[in-house]
């Protein structure tokens, strides 16, 4: 286990990130509340949501997260960023080679220096989704493989019940973004996508459709920690 | 008879989950059963038998993200 967390960890970044912005918690905090209601912001603030997966998905997610004003990001991956993600995935050259989770929060930092950001660099298994995920509000499934989505899928429905999952399936191709849409499957599963075009047959993924499905996982987030659980 | 994903299905057993599953040609390992409310692990696919009026949600993952 490798976990890492940019609350403490980065403090020094994080203010000189804020001082560079010259602005301040509070009128950062402000200027999202104007924009997302007051008492909506406050739950979003105290809200925890696991992302496991930070490739083309997650890393999305993630920046719309952060950009909400999610309190606390639970970031898993065990991959390093690769010169091959750059056509999709939230991180840029210069990080190429860096562990994911840190080259994401890194990012987030940026953007949102208010967040906190776990970051574990490790792969997720069935016996480890509770440690990593049991104390999140909502967890998103961000993963590439079909396998593996299925695996988080069931142990996290199994072992977190009552934590809703916002899983993805079916965002490859060039097809009309109009194809992408997000389906309440079961009581706590949300999935999002077209359900069909699988990058093993159709071969290309390209930004536009991954982001897009990223930010009905994203939205779906945002509308279940303000309790909103109907699509 | 059998509800798969908000459909009646004719059911004449006895027939397995995985059986199921490979008859409408799902990929066990890809897919996440739920069974009247309650996940199926995929170790127990094979083990578990349909009954009659069983309601199932079978979701198939595709790759890419």
């Amino acid at each position: 286990m490798d976990k890492e967390s940019f609350a403490g960890g980065a403090e020094m970044d994080r203010k000189s990130f804020a001082e560079d912005a010259e602005m301040d918690r509070d009128s950062f905090m402000q200027a999202l509340a104007r924009r997302h209601g007051k008492e909506n912001q406050v739950i979003l603030s105290r809200s925890t949501v696991g992302i496991a997966g930070l490739g083309g998905l997650g890393s999305h997610v993630a920046f719309s997260l952060a950009r909400l004003g999610v309190g606390r990001l639970v970031l898993v991956d065990f991959d390093r960023v690769d010169v091959t993600n750059l056509h999709r995935q939230q991180y840029a050259a210069h990080q190429v080679g860096m562990e994911k989770p840190r080259a994401l929060a890194m990012e987030l930092e940026r953007i949102n220096p208010y967040g906190t950001y776990d970051t574990y660099f490790e792969r997720v298994t069935p016996e480890n989704i509770c440690r990593l995920f049991g104390d999140c509000q909502v967890i998103c499934e961000a993963f590439d493989h079909a396998k593996e989505k299925a695996m988080l899928t069931e142990n996290v429905l199994m072992r977190l019940k009552g934590t809703p999952l916002v899983a993805a399936s079916g965002m490859a191709g060039m097809e009309s973004g109009n194809s992408i849409r997000t389906t309440k499957v079961m009581p706590d599963f949300y999935l999002c996508g077209d359900r069909a075009s699988d990058v093993d047959n159709v071969g290309s993924l390209i930004e536009p459709r991954v982001a897009l499905c990223a930010a009905h996982q994203a939205l779906t987030v945002f509308r279940l920690l303000l309790g909103i659980q109907e699509i | 008879m059998l509800i798969v994903n908000g459909k009646e299905m004719q059911y004449s057993g006895p027939c397995t989950v995985l059986e199921l599953l490979g008859r409408l040609g799902y990929r066990p390992d890809r897919t996440a059963v739920e069974k009247n409310g309650e996940i199926i692990p995929r170790a127990e696919l094979a083990g578990t038998e349909l009954a009659d009026n069983d309601k199932l949600e079978i979701v198939s993952f595709v790759g890419g993200g």
